[in-house]
């Protein structure tokens, strides 16, 4: 493995990497080891240069980064808590269990960081139209909640089959004033909602700016979406050390594309001490033919942009991801996180979509606290781990969003008709 | 001389313009699709485009997506359709056969490997949407041992200082995407790619043809007036499935009204440059 010149990486203004750091990538080719790159048409190509060279002006750019502060803190509410969950650590029995509070953010999840950070950077490229994709609703909601703060027209493709299991963020996007559409090929769900977000925006490249939501798709929005949400591991780092006195044993959080999780990863990736884990959507099981789980049971492809795991069968056609969380259900995941799968910095492991159930009410019923239904994977992994943990250490869970959105999927699994 | 090669030659001899026409294999059934393949150069095709069928086809609109759902569903696999290939090539060893599609099912099946059974079956070229020049060298050590020409893709978004960048390895033709958009959903503009197919021809000497957009006789010949070539798509598989049932099964006219098209449109080209 080869380690580049940090002023071209991921380190922000005037931050350097020790020579053997984790944290230095993407090379100048928009790869981490094998993965990443920049597989879209020609068309799309130069205005993918550009965006490149923009958010390297804008990231060296002090008046960027108080802008994006400003709005972090006053607008956000940032920094969000860290939460000592007493109840579910003397319920589990074991380590300490802390919790990241994303939820709390605006909009009711991490994502606002994000989006946050890009309308800023489709602003000073002189951008008049927004497009996004979205699979929960939680991206879309917080894309839509910044076109309106911005006021910028705004179009958010989404799965017709998540339409249906997300009424809620729909109506919250159309309430912002986005125009929703609904996509029916495939199944209807988040990898077809991204596909329809490229078409669109190959058709109106110059005066649209494509919003993407997590730490996937063409260099470089794997390492621009991953440094707008890296605050979550800043923070949390510095929270834990005034909580604690020292880092946590244990960093686990849900992976889907995986931006919440490579948020809260990145900042610790050359704390060695610290074990991080991803928790993949296992549907009904790795076994079957329904999960999401691209890590454990895919292989790398190209999709999207790059080169990453996915679901794929052997003729190298892409199949569809199943969960009950809207937003795990993408047959790939940002390449970075298949670097760091890799090269075994991070694990990765399935939870399935009962487990995540009792967890998600788990948490609910001892913490007060409804997660989403994405972080509820994640707490499903704690439960089997903290037990097995002695009570001086400690997990640290991103918990990225509220679970609201989720009531009505959950009741339908626990047979409750609202 | 390759294939395309030679086909340029010739028709820059007759100074007549090339009519490139696509196919998607295995759609909407193998046999459908290799009568439509094997009938379209006696109806007057000079080049044939075979689409790989793949699921997420990005740079598609919603024609050629239908016709690669169809052709999944048919069973086509990328192995079935370099086999398609082969079948064709029994009987035509002249015609130029480029293959269209996405990376991912050819890096599944192994870049070299892919390669070097593209070339044995009879296959002069590739067109790979997702594989800008950025990322090319994944594939063109490998296509050029096999002999395969390296088409490339140059759309309206890519500026003049871009073009020697993209050209840089490019073969066989170059392959002007006539709109901003994806296939089948815009008509091009000929005053547009009248302006834009002479800045590309001032940095290459390869033919040019202009494709996504193109899908009448009449626009067919206007591009081959400013281009070497057009290339049409979605149109005849629009043709095609109005042949269809309902459950998308070929008919009695589905080959036939997709060669009578093929036919209308060689008429047009064929009247350009002497109407002109």
């Amino acid at each position: 493995m080869t380690h580049i010149d940090s002023k071209t990486a991921g380190a922000k203004t005037g931050e350097t990497y020790p020579a053997n750091s984790l944290r230095t990538g993407p090379d100048e080719r928009g790869r981490f080891g094998q993965f990443g790159g920049r597989f879209v048409a020609e068309t799309l190509m130069p205005l993918i240069l550009e965006l490149e060279a923009a958010y390297n002006v804008a990231r060296e750019d002090e008046s960027f980064r108080t802008e994006l502060d400003l709005l972090l803190k006053n607008y956000v509410g940032r920094p969000s808590p860290l939460w000592f969950a007493q109840r579910l650590t003397e319920r589990l029995g074991g380590a300490k269990i802390y919790f990241k509070r994303e939820e709390l953010n605006h909009t009711g999840s991490h994502k606002i960081n994000n989006c946050l950070g890009q309308i800023l950077l489709a602003r000073r490229m002189g951008k008049t139209r927004i497009i996004a994709e979205t699979g929960a609703g939680q991206h879309g909601v917080a894309t839509a909640t910044v076109c309106a703060l911005f006021g910028l027209p705004c179009t958010v493709y989404m799965g017709a089959t998540d339409v249906e299991r997300q009424q809620p963020n729909v109506f919250r996007m159309k309430l912002l004033g986005a125009e929703v559409k609904p996509v029916t090929s495939g199944a209807g769900t988040l990898k077809d909602a991204m596909n329809e977000a490229l078409r669109d925006w190959v058709a109106n490249v110059r005066d649209t700016y494509y919003l993407i939501g997590t730490v996937a798709g063409p260099h470089p929005y794997p390492q621009m979406v991953r440094d707008f949400q890296a605050i979550i591991g800043e923070e949390a780092k510095a929270q834990m050390l005034e909580a604690e006195g020292r880092l946590p044993d244990v960093a686990i959080a849900a992976v889907g594309g995986g931006s919440n999780a490579m948020g809260l990863f990145h900042p610790l990736l050359d704390e060695p001490s610290v074990k991080l884990i991803g928790v993949e959507a296992g549907g009904h099981g790795i076994d079957t033919p329904a999960h999401a789980a691209s890590l454990t049971g895919g292989r790398p492809g190209v999709l999207h942009g790059n080169r990453t795991y996915l679901l794929q069968d052997q003729d190298g056609q892409i199949l569809e991801g199943h969960s009950i969380s809207a937003g795990l259900d993408y047959p790939g995941i940002g390449p970075e996180h298949s670097w760091l799968h890799d090269i075994g910095r991070v694990e990765y492991v399935p939870v399935t979509d009962n487990e995540a159930l009792e967890a998600f009410q788990l948490c609910s019923q001892a913490e007060g606290i409804i997660p989403a239904l994405e972080c509820a994977h994640a707490l499903a992994h704690v439960t089997k781990i903290a037990p097995q943990m002695k009570k001086t250490e400690i997990i640290l869970l991103n918990l990225s969003g509220r679970g609201d959105k989720d009531i009505f999927t959950v009741a339908r699994h626990l047979g409750v008709s609202l | 001389m390759s294939r395309i090669a030679a086909c340029f030659a010739r028709l820059r001899d007759a100074n007549r313009g090339a009519l490139i026409t696509f196919l998607e294999a295995y759609d909407p059934d193998p046999a459908t699709s290799l009568a439509i393949l094997r009938g379209m150069p006696a109806a007057g095709a000079d080049i044939i485009e075979v689409g790989m069928p793949f699921t997420d086809p990005m740079a598609d609109g919603p024609t050629v997506q239908a016709a690669g759902q169809r052709a999944l569903k048919a069973g086509a696999t990328l192995a079935k359709t370099l086999a398609m290939v082969r079948d064709f090539r029994k009987h035509d060893a002249t015609t130029p056969i480029v293959l269209m599609g996405y990376l991912n099912p050819i890096d599944s099946y192994g870049v070299a490997e892919f390669c070097r059974d593209a070339e044995v079956s009879g296959v002069d070229g590739l067109i790979i949407v997702d594989l800008p020049t950025e990322e090319s060298d994944l594939i063109l050590p490998h296509s050029t041992k096999h002999k395969l020409d390296f088409i490339r893709l140059i759309a309206p978004t890519t500026d003049e200082a871009r073009l020697p960048v993209v050209l840089n390895g490019s073969s066989g033709f170059v392959y002007y995407v006539s709109i901003t958009g994806i296939t089948g959903t815009r008509v091009a503009n000929a005053d547009e790619f009248g302006r834009a197919v002479p800045l590309v021809r001032r940095h290459t000497d390869l033919p040019i043809a202009i494709g996504f957009g193109v899908r009448t006789p009449d626009q067919a010949a206007n591009a081959v007036r400013a281009a070497d070539a057009a290339v049409v798509g979605s149109a005849l598989i629009d043709t095609m499935v109005k042949t269809l049932d309902e459950n998308g099964r070929a008919g009695p006219e589905t080959v036939s009204s997709v060669l009578a098209l093929v036919r209308d449109l060689a008429d047009g080209i064929r009247g350009a440059r002497s109407a002109a």
